[in-house]
């Protein structure tokens, strides 16, 4: 403290200003989760809202004798879509799923999609949906007097089920999400015994000499290297040096649209390499927290190291474990940079059938559906944008619950 | 620990340490596991290095848009070119199809040439094919030079690096005022109810995924900054919008990490500071401030470097394509931005684009590797230790 302070003894002035001063702390704090709120908001804003609906077919003039299209039987529904579409679409339905084994409800629904064909001409905002009602039906009469305005929530059912598409009225994120939960799940199948058994090596094991320090300050600045490196790093190996394992040639899988490598296996590496280090540090902070008295009441007994390691510093650590596991998973889940570079697939309508398969990934669905220039395609990555926040909200509380389990039950 | 002395039975086996083989095992795999870490960055520094020497090594052909005038043999060492076009300077390597030539004189239009040059067949070539020189990008004009275009013979990375650190320095610019603020604010006035409250709030902010961020910044931010600096001004990419997001993405790395350091300032010493009469300000910014200095430098710099090698904001809101500009509102790809880009679509080994991602990786690498190891410097040169 400066000398000069202490001698100006304004008071009243230095409280002033520390009451200025506290009004600035508080301000920042507000703007800070100011931008949070504007983060979902922002979400909200692009996930549900009005849109005008114009259908190819009106549904109505499809009414055979007055009876409407959604009663009729199941041959006259499928007379209706082969006078509307072309025989050649009508060859791959039947070589999909023969007409005859098809309920009527399925044949409505092709009806729906190809004959009906309803497209969104415009859309408007949450925000706008809500202030501006009466405006954007005025408009909707005045330029498509045949569009009719619904309210959409662009996060529906549908939506969940449907596969990946280019027309913005049908597109799903299902494939999206299977092929999150494939890399996830093959990233966790590597990182987390590796990263718990690197983390027991580093806490038990490791005498303190030169080599067990360099691994852990490369741990710790691992965990600070961009995504995108890690991303480089697996297009070198996985997919390049290591093609013929990922791409299944070498397991007698081979199928030439994944021959290149770009496949569910290179991606759940890439990722399990990123988390890795994440992994490491909170398992190693997990058993830190063990007490030293229960591994040396353990060697009393006569156990070995690992006896000792395996019974009793593993399954009292193990919440802490899982909950830093689950906290470096939601991280890779939510990775983009790393599989585009990989060169994940975006344009997918099968869902994933195993490790060898090309995929696209929630994320990267976002990413391409925001960078198009289509302001509908931003509706869709809104939707996404929650699902992917759903996705992540389900497994932090998934930790929450599953550390307060473990901490019970000892 | 305790010595009991054990009676010595004659059937007890000898108590002299016995080699347990399935310890052992384990333990060297364990060891394994915790030497993969070290492979992980030796494949990093190996594969960037190795690619980056193929950039740099990798002679480029820039299109002159010169042709040769008239059909010339395989042994010609002379030729007349047309007077379009980007002229050669001697010294130069040329390539006409397959051949490469090195350009010994100018005479105006005459090209005088050493044919085959580095062991390549000399043909014929018929008029009007267009003369392409050789381009070596070297580290000195990969450093400075102000222009990137590799398939135009331009390799100069400081319009990447350029636009990369002016995101991140809009970042800093948001998140160290708001995340310090923040951070004093929940150390030194807010009740524990309200830290516990607010502390999370933040933390979400920090589990939001990147790509939202960008879709954040496209769909919010920049149609915002249009409205406040007129549409004629920010353009719709622009190195602005990802800049204040990118902030945004920080600030809870900085104020919780700022947080923990301050909390971790000693009662004793602000107690000290009350009896000597300062007020609440002047303690928690002259005495706690600069007392959790270490910890606060550390999260700032670990935030630089996690905003430099911040991709999908960018990728999203700062543009696509290199531009050496420092007006915030206009557009310009950053590194990571164009790594993403061009590595988009489907990149083919060994081209002139699979190289140089690995040219841009290494610096990004290099400059990330470094704020960090600065990062941990600081904390333990400048440390304070209490009692």
């Amino acid at each position: 403290m400066s000398a000069e302070m202490l001698q100006s003894s304004n008071l009243p002035l230095r409280h002033r200003l520390g009451r200025v001063w506290l009004v600035i702390f508080q301000v920042a704090l507000v703007v800070g989760i100011i931008a949070l709120c504007a983060l979902l908001f922002n979400i909200f804003d692009g996930s549900f809202g009005y849109v005008a609906v114009q259908d190819k077919v009106n549904p109505a003039t499809l009414a055979v004798d007055g009876v409407p299209l959604e009663e009729l039987d199941k041959d006259t529904l499928v007379e209706i879509l082969r006078s509307h579409v072309s025989a050649g679409l009508m060859a791959r339905y039947e070589f999909e799923k023969p007409f005859a084994e098809r309920e009527a409800g399925e044949v409505y629904d092709l009806i729906l999609e190809r004959v009906v064909a309803p497209e969104f001409v415009a859309q408007w905002s949450l925000y706008q949906s809500l202030t501006n009602a009466d405006e954007i039906r005025q408009t909707v009469a005045e330029q498509f007097p045949e569009a009719r305005v619904e309210f959409r929530s662009w996060l529906n059912w549908h939506f969940l089920r449907a596969p990946q598409s280019s027309y913005p009225e049908i597109a799903g994120v299902r494939t999206a999400v299977f092929g999150s939960l494939w890399t996830i799940s093959i990233a966790v199948l590597f990182a987390f015994p590796v990263g718990v058994a690197a983390a027991v090596y580093l806490q038990e094991y490791a005498p303190d000499n030169l080599i067990n320090r360099i691994i852990q300050t490369n741990i710790t600045n691992l965990a600070g290297v961009p995504s995108i490196i890690y991303g480089i790093l697996g297009l070198a190996i996985f997919v390049r040096a290591l093609g013929q394992f990922t791409s299944g040639i070498a397991f007698g899988v081979s199928d030439p649209a994944t021959a290149n490598g770009r496949t569910i296996l290179s991606a759940g590496l890439t990722l399990g390499m990123l988390v890795l280090p994440l992994i490491i540090i909170n398992a190693q902070e997990a058993i830190k927290a063990v007490p030293a008295s229960l591994r040396q009441a353990s060697y009393g007994l006569g156990a070995t190291r690992w006896e000792t390691v395996w019974h009793h510093v593993l399954p009292n650590a193990m919440a802490g474990i899982m909950t830093g596991t689950i906290l470096a998973i939601s991280r890779a889940i939510g990775e983009t940079a790393p599989l585009i570079v990989i060169g994940a697939s975006t344009f997918i309508q099968v869902d994933p059938e195993g490790p060898f398969s090309k995929f696209t990934t929630l994320p990267i669905q976002i990413y391409q559906w925001t960078a198009r220039p289509q302001s509908v395609f931003r509706n869709l990555a809104g939707g996404a944008s929650l699902v992917l926040l759903g996705l992540l909200l389900s497994m932090n509380a998934t930790a929450i619950i599953l550390r307060n389990r473990y901490r019970r039950s000892q | 620990m305790a010595q009991t002395p054990i009676p010595a039975k004659p059937s007890t086996p000898s108590l002299k340490r016995k080699p347990r083989l399935a310890e052992l095992v384990i333990q060297a795999v364990l060891f394994l596991c915790g030497l993969l870490s070290i492979f992980v960055t030796v494949g990093i520094i190996y594969e960037l290095g190795k690619e980056s020497m193929l950039f740099f090594g990798r002679t480029q052909w820039e299109l002159t848009n010169k042709p040769i005038v008239a059909d010339i043999s395989s042994s010609d060492v002379q030729f007349e070119v047309g007077t379009s076009g980007a002229s050669a300077q001697p010294g130069d390597v040329l390539r006409l199809g397959d051949e490469l030539m090195l350009l010994d004189t100018v005479n105006g239009t005459t090209y005088g040439v050493e044919r085959g040059y580095r062991d390549s067949v000399p043909s014929a070539h018929s008029a009007g094919t267009v003369l392409q020189r050789g381009v070596d990008p070297s580290i000195a004009e990969f450093l400075t030079g102000t222009s990137w275009a590799p398939h135009a013979g331009q390799f100069g990375v400081l319009p990447l690096l350029n636009a990369t650190l002016m995101v991140s320095g809009t970042a800093i610019l948001v998140a160290l005022p708001l995340g310090l603020a923040s951070a004093i604010y929940l150390s030194e006035y807010a009740s524990q109810k309200a830290r516990n409250t607010l502390k999370p709030i933040l933390e979400v902010l920090a589990g939001v995924p990147t790509v939202v961020y960008g879709y954040f910044a496209l769909t919010f931010m920049t149609p915002l900054l249009r409205t406040l600096f007129g549409q004629d001004t920010v353009q719709i990419y622009n190195t602005a919008s990802a800049g204040i997001v990118i902030g945004i993405l920080i600030l809870p790395l900085v104020s919780t990490i700022s947080e923990d350091a301050l909390n971790a300032v000693p009662r004793s010493l602000r107690e000290a500071a009350y009896g000597l009469g300062a007020t609440k300000l002047e303690t928690a910014v002259r005495v706690v401030l600069p007392a959790a200095f270490s910890g606060i430098a550390a999260a700032v710099i670990i935030a630089i470097s996690r905003a430099i090698g911040e991709t999908m904001v960018v990728a999203l809101a700062a543009g696509a394509g290199p531009a050496f500009t420092f007006n915030p509102f206009e557009a310009a790809e950053t590194m990571t931005g164009h790594i993403v880009r061009i590595s988009g679509g489907d990149l083919s080994y060994d081209s002139l684009d699979y190289n140089s991602i690995f040219a841009i990786g290494l610096m990004l690498f290099v400059m990330t590797l470094a704020l960090n190891i600065f990062s941990q410097y600081i904390v333990r040169r400048f440390r304070e230790v209490y009692e």
